[in-house]
């Protein structure tokens, strides 16, 4: 009764596995906690997270999930026979690993585990009259957009002790611990910390010449010393889709990495709109008048430069395939030949999207480009920086 | 069998019902935090609230998991084999239980505490899987088998050194704790000196998270430098106004207490001598 929290915790990429599940049932079954919600979620948060970093999204869901969370009287509106079963076998489908879909076949199906769930919900019925345990959903509730709404669950609580007050979850105490949070003014100093590790980390050892000679002359043999080189070689090209509706977002990419400009040996940016062409613009305001061949940005700065497009990479997918296919201009050649030239000439590339990532998969054009990019797309959180920064230290 | 805190431990309702998950159904409780927010205590507690014994496996870099079930002194051995000592004849004399064994064959239930997982290998947690899903190992030296007489509650702590492989995560509870908010470490105060001057604390606690804040520190002060450096100042006599008497000395009275870095300290006189200047 509980699967549709537990998928719905799968498709927010917490890593639960259906042991895990299943040690909460079991949990529920010893009655370690009954009519309080607010233990059933402290249970279940130490029985399916263990990491702090997807607590707070286990909050967010767990809040999603039982919104409708309200005093049961008696059994009206349970009826269990409903649980919406097609939906939830193609959400199984869809979340569960194939070593939990095996565990299932073991259990004797998905059929039965349903049937097993039914009984034991049967029992707690017959145990505690009135029906105010654990219940389940109520089973005419429509299905609301991320695949079913939850509205109609209904847990068992005693009314008024927790009545009116602020659910814990809802407090979201660790919201700082998750780093898919996407990047804002909340988070942007990890950001910058981040980041200016990575460009430390970058740096190459130099030669120390007074250190050599002191250590020369104390051990009498030529003893060469280094020591990490003071500012960093990493040089460093950005590109950033401007005009669209997520310049804001694309913004705050921006600012986070001019903050750190001065750390570079060599950066400079770019603007463009929906997809690369022939060419970008410096000046926002000119950007008519004063394009930059892309062609000349080949030439100028060699392959030892890394390269970050930022934008969102949603857009009409002839904007990518076809010449003439741009919005704004005549483009003689297809977006994706130049993408495929610019990549070519810089090895370590990476593209940073402001979008959520599970809606990549929707937008054909960010499928596209995300292929031209060798899946080197990351999402712009924390995590996602730090997987591209990764990205483009390594050697090819 | 139930934990419900004990007087000298503040435990939240969220940490009770994880302890008792993991008592009641028989699987470790992982406990993270930073240091100083009392995971190692909350072992000690539990054991004490369910007057258990308690059996501490200190981990550090070098432990093996092996060392938890028991070791085998070849070298003694074949040093009483050269001497003519009798004893080696028999394996058994060479074979010394560690303290998973110990908490297995005891003949009453103990509280196994694993102290700081995460400073090991990271193959030890899962060396320790099977040992602590049965109950049970084998000692293949002597052919027996150690099996838990009573299943030990097992607590685990990690300061979050290292991450932890999956397939161990999955079989335990898990509990974060926080580092406490101010409400709750004056509790934690009040737990370990009752009876404490109410404004004192109000004044240091105070001091103390602004501390807590400064950018840059290397090792920011925790509960339990907390709770020495209030005792020294209860010890000392000092008034809670006197903790502020010199705005601009940065750093607190009788800091050495919180402050037990040598570069943390440098970094409060220099923010003293930039208060100076400017005033
Ligand atoms: N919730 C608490 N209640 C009472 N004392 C606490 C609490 N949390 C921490 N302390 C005290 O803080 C000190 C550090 O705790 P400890 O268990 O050693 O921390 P950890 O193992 O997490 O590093 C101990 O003296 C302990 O008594
Ligand atoms: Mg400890």
């Amino acid at each position: 009764m509980f699967l549709p929290f537990f998928l719905e915790l799968k498709a927010a990429k917490i890593p639960v596995s259906l042991r895990e599940y299943l040690t909460l049932l079991e949990g529920l079954d010893a009655g370690l906690v009954t009519y309080d919600v607010e233990g059933f979620y402290y249970l279940a948060r130490s029985a399916l997270v263990k990491d702090e970093r997807h607590l707070d999204r286990f909050d967010q869901v767990f809040g999603h999930v039982f919104k409708g969370l309200e005093l049961l009287g008696g059994e009206s509106g349970v009826d269990i026979a409903n649980l919406p079963e097609e939906w939830l076998r193609r959400l199984a489908e869809k979340h569960l690993t194939e070593e939990e879909k095996k565990l299932i076949e073991a259990l004797g199906g998905f059929d039965k585990l349903m049937e097993t769930l039914r009984q034991r919900l049967e029992e707690q019925k017959g145990r505690h009259q009135g029906g105010s345990k654990w219940i389940g959903t109520a089973g005419t509730s429509p299905f609301g957009a991320y695949g079913y709404n939850p509205e109609g669950v209904r847990i068992g609580q005693d009314e008024g002790r927790h009545g009116r007050a602020v659910k814990v979850w809802d407090k979201r105490e660790f919201r700082n611990f998750d780093d898919s949070v996407e990047l804002g003014t909340r988070n942007i100093k990890v950001a910058l910390k981040r980041l200016r590790r990575w460009v430390r980390e970058g740096a190459d050892d130099e030669l120390d010449l007074s250190g050599t000679i002191r250590s020369t002359a104390e051990h009498g043999y030529l003893d060469v010393q280094t020591r990490p080189e003071r500012r960093n070689h990493v040089k460093l090209l950005m590109f950033f889709d401007v005009g669209g509706s997520m310049d804001e977002h694309i913004r705050i990419a921006e600012e986070l990495f001019s903050a750190v400009r001065s750390e570079f040996k060599h950066m400079e940016y770019f603007y463009f709109h929906n997809c690369l062409y022939e060419g970008v613009w410096k000046d926002n305001r000119r950007r008519h008048a004063e394009k930059i061949p892309t062609l000349d940005l080949i030439h100028k700065y060699g392959p030892d430069y890394k390269v970050i497009f930022v934008g969102d990479a949603a857009m009409a997918p002839y904007e990518v395939s076809h010449a003439g296919g741009s919005v704004e201009h005549w483009n003689e050649e297809a977006g994706a030949i130049w993408l495929g030239r610019v990549l070519d000439h810089w090895k370590n590339a990476a593209w940073l999207n402001p979008s959520k990532e599970q809606y990549w998969d929707y937008t054909a054009s960010t499928a596209m480009i995300r292929k031209i990019f060798a899946h080197r797309m990351y999402p712009m959180t924390l995590a996602g920086i730090e997987g591209a920064t990764r990205e483009l230290s390594r050697r090819h | 069998m139930r934990f419900e805190g004990t007087a000298a431990y503040v435990a939240d309702k969220d940490l009770m019902v994880a302890v008792n998950a993991a008592i009641a159904l028989e699987r470790p409780l992982l406990v993270k935090g930073e240091p100083g927010t009392g995971k190692t205590e909350l072992a000690r507690q539990i054991a004490a609230a369910l007057d258990l014994e308690l059996v501490e496996w200190n981990v550090k870099s070098t432990t093996k998991a092996q060392q938890g079930l028991y070791e085998y002194d070849a070298v003694s051995r074949l040093r009483d084999s050269q001497l003519g000592d009798a004893k080696f004849n028999d394996i058994a004399n060479y074979i010394k239980p560690g303290k998973l064994w110990h908490a297995f064959t005891t003949d009453r239930k103990v509280v196994l505490l694993i102290d700081e997982i995460d400073k090991a290998d990271i193959e030890f947690p899962n060396d320790l899987l099977q040992e602590l899903d049965r109950n049970e190992f084998h000692v293949y030296e002597t052919g027996e088998t150690i099996r838990a007489m009573h299943r030990p509650i097992v607590i685990i702590t990690s300061n979050n050194e290292k991450e932890l492989p999956d397939a161990f995560l999955r079989r335990c509870f898990f509990h974060y704790i926080r580092f406490p908010d101010v409400e709750t470490l004056t509790r934690i105060v009040e737990v370990h000196y009752p009876g404490i001057k109410q404004n004192l604390v109000r004044a240091a606690l105070t001091q103390f998270y602004e501390i807590r804040d400064v950018p840059g520190l290397k090792k920011k002060p925790s509960t339990s430098e907390a709770l020495d450096w209030i005792r020294l100042l209860v010890a000392d006599d000092i008034a809670p106004e006197d903790l502020r008497a010199d705005p601009k000395n940065a750093l607190p009275k009788l800091h050495g207490a919180l402050l037990k870095n040598e570069q943390d300290v440098h970094l409060f006189e220099r923010l003293a001598f930039m208060a100076r200047r400017q005033g």
